[in-house]
């Protein structure tokens, strides 16, 4: 499979246009009203229960083979994964971070994307994609070194497939249609997957990536967490239209998906990865969420955003619902949840550990990495450097 | 093999198209490099010889090209990017800066970056606005990044050999009003070492230190400059990140007197961290402080003025006569 192989073909379907004209054909008012409110993909309810109607039949045959013990492993991939990041907020506030971006509330999102990879799929991820490095096998402990101040993220990207956390907004979107041009050239069936927000919908970068990923037909699903808040601004500052339909616009497939339902998420990102796999191209996949925390430790969103709202988004709890779900289906019992708190107590303790006694680096690290190849100012700063910490030394 | 007689731009199209087939991974990216051979033709012919998936043409957009490199670097490959003029990298500065540069550091060493920005730089080409600009000092000040600027066809061509072949991103500044001028190249040689200067006439009163466009305009002051009885070295820098202080320090331990040339604006440009280095490795050496010769303070002036904008010949003598007079 080449660029230029792939570019040929067209993609079978897309779903973003066909959508939107089954909304501006039907005429009933619930139609009109689904224009103007799109409708989400869900196949769970916050009550728990399963949903399966004509709107989602697409994504239902993406779910079929879950087991309950499958739904139990999302469940606890969900746990442990918030009681990490509660945990590293805890750490920030006892002065062990820096710095801390809570995911609360998107752990649907990213456990389910996370869940739908394969493990030669790559992800490039912002800096809350805290449960899909979770996914990926990347060590919790590694994710807090740069918000420590240790190091600027410093894990392999190579060992899990998960590139290193990306702090400027939007840039990694090219870096995935860029690795995602080098799978289809390399004839690859990988996937690429790009995470980003509703903020980042906003910058250069993420509009080119579109581009350049629909030019060139990349095997790459767009993966927006619409969490409704860029830091104290509300979508409304960053689009006039919901934001999956922009999909349409670029010549792919755009989908809203209820980012707070494990199991849509998940079914709904398997497609799009099957998609990116089958050379029909780039989707937008828009997981429908919200940033139940501050945008990070330094923030402090009373000064925006009422209680009310974060309340109602609390009714819609991913955990909450699929833990309704499981009780109410009979697939977990007191002793897994009981169990499941045990290991979550282990994991904040291990996490708690690990960052009180992360040493600090080496002083000459400064120096390290600058180059592959080397560079004489560096060397000659290295050099001057260390005579001078030497002077100490010596007792000059 | 003997040397072969060819332009900068020939140079360059055979080095790319070298490296074209002596790795798989490398690939040129770029607006118009594919039919067209791009604006100035240094990728003629590419994508007739390799297809369209080596050399490729990609959408309008200079972030996303740089961008979508980064990502096929991270992938295995070793694009090699053409940003059609100078005054059009900046949408691309955002990547180059934030990720190009600091991706290899930000890893602790566990990735590297083969990237080669091309950037057609400089004037003197009678064009319209951010067409002309010498913005080197930008991406020289910025760690993580090499760049280099050849002034012959065979440094042309070797150094876009080595720029390919390294493992760091390498901002690779084209000196485009010379892209017509012809020099021997030998594409058997040994080259030089990428980051070291070279000594393109020698002499014992005074040394110019220029690179890319400039180095011409050097040697014809050191020719004028000779007619009155002047020994003028031209020390051709071709890397200005990193610097070959030691080269330059050689050279003017010897002469004593050193001018830096470049087209870009003097104020903090790379010939204002050249006069302070030289001035503290040679303070007791130097018999005049170091003089920069460059542009103005001011937005890279209409085409008609350019000629009095840019250094030329006089302004050059001007700063030598200045030097010597000390």
């Amino acid at each position: 499979m080449t660029v230029e192989s792939t570019a040929a073909r067209k993609p079978r379907r897309s779903s973003g246009t066909k959508r939107a004209a089954g909304a501006s054909t039907r005429k009933t008012a619930a139609a009109a009203q689904s224009a103007a409110e799109p409708q989400l993909v869900q196949l769970l309810t916050p009550e728990g229960d399963r949903v399966e109607t004509a709107d989602n039949a697409e994504f239902l045959p993406y779910v079929e083979d879950i087991t309950a013990e499958d739904l139990r492993g999302l469940y606890r991939d969900m746990v442990l994964t918030r009681r990490f990041d509660s945990e590293a907020t805890s750490l920030q506030r006892q002065g062990e971070l820096g710095l801390w971006a809570s995911l609360l509330g998107q752990e649907a999102a990213q456990i389910g994307s996370g869940r739908a990879l394969r493990d030669d799929d790559y992800v490039f991820p912002t800096y809350r994609e805290h449960g899909v490095a979770w996914c990926r096998g990347v060590d919790p402990t590694n994710l807090l070194g740069m918000f420590r101040g240790v190091n600027h993220g410093g894990w392999d990207p190579n060992s899990n497939n998960f590139h290193l956390y990306t702090i400027v907004i939007g840039s990694q979107t090219l870096h995935a249609t860029g690795y995602a041009m080098g799978v289809a050239k390399d004839g690859a069936d990988s996937a690429v997957i790009a995470y980003f927000g509703d903020g980042a919908s906003s910058q250069g970068d993420v509009n080119e990536a579109f581009t350049f990923s629909a030019v060139y037909n990349a095997p790459v699903v767009f993966f927006c967490q619409n969490n409704q808040w860029a830091i104290s601004e509300p979508t409304e500052r960053q689009m006039r239209v919901p934001l999956y339909q922009r999909a349409a616009g670029f010549g792919f497939p755009g989908v809203r998906v209820d980012g707070n339902d494990v199991l849509a998420c998940l079914a709904v990102t398997r497609w799009a990865l099957e998609r990116a796999r089958r050379g029909e191209g780039p989707t937008l996949v828009e997981a429908f969420t919200y940033r139940m925390g501050a945008h990070t430790t330094s923030d402090d969103p009373t000064r925006y955003r009422r209680d009310e709202e974060r309340a109602a988004w609390e009714a819609k709890d991913p955990i909450e619902r699929l833990k309704a779900h499981l009780l109410a289906s009979g697939d977990a019992d007191e002793a897994f949840f009981a169990e499941l708190e045990q290991e979550s107590e282990k994991l904040g303790k291990r996490v708690r550990e690990a960052v009180r006694s992360m040493p600090d680096p080496d002083t000459m690290a400064i120096f390290e990495n600058v180059y592959a190849d080397g560079h004489a100012l560096v060397d000659e700063e290295r050099a001057e450097f260390a005579a001078y910490l030497a002077s100490f030394e010596e007792g000059h | 093999m003997a040397a072969e007689k060819m332009s900068i731009a020939k140079a360059l199209n055979e080095s790319l198209r070298k490296a074209l087939e002596t790795d798989p991974k490398v690939l040129i990216m770029g607006e118009d490099v594919g039919k067209l051979g791009g604006v100035f033709r240094i990728t003629d012919g590419l994508q007739k010889d390799f297809g369209e998936d080596r050399v490729i043409d990609t959408p309008l957009a200079e972030s996303g090209i740089v961008g979508t490199a980064i990502g096929l670097a991270l992938r295995g490959y070793r694009p090699v990017v053409e940003i059609q003029f100078d005054g059009f990298v900046f949408p691309a500065y955002d990547q180059i800066v934030t990720q190009l540069a600091k991706m290899h550091a930000r890893a602790l060493g566990k990735v590297k970056m083969p990237v080669v920005v091309r950037i057609p730089y400089g004037g003197a080409i009678g064009a319209v606005e951010h067409h002309s600009e010498s913005p080197e000092a930008l991406f020289a000040h910025v760690a993580g990044l090499k760049v280099v600027s050849p002034s012959t066809a065979s440094d042309a061509y070797w150094m876009l050999q080595q720029a390919i072949q390294s493992d760091d991103p390498v901002i690779f500044f084209e000196p485009k009003r010379r892209y017509w001028d012809k020099g021997e190249v030998d594409v058997e040689a040994i080259p030089d070492a990428l980051h070291t200067s070279r000594v393109a006439k020698a002499g014992t009163d005074i040394t110019l230190a220029a690179y890319g466009p400039m180095v011409k305009v050097c040697l014809e002051a050191a020719a004028a400059a000779a007619e009155e009885g002047k020994s003028v070295e031209v020390v051709d820098l071709r890397s200005m990140s990193p610097v070959d202080f030691d080269g330059l320090q050689r050279s003017v331990e010897k002469t004593r007197r050193l001018v830096v040339v470049h087209e870009a604006p003097v104020f903090l440009g790379v010939g204002s961290e050249i006069a302070a280095r030289i001035t503290e490795r040679c303070f007791y050496h130097l018999e005049a402080p170091v003089l920069r010769v460059g542009g103005y303070h001011a937005p890279y002036p209409p085409a008609r003025l350019e000629e009095e904008y840019l250094p030329g010949l006089d302004r050059v003598l001007d700063a030598v006569d200045r030097s010597l007079a000390y």
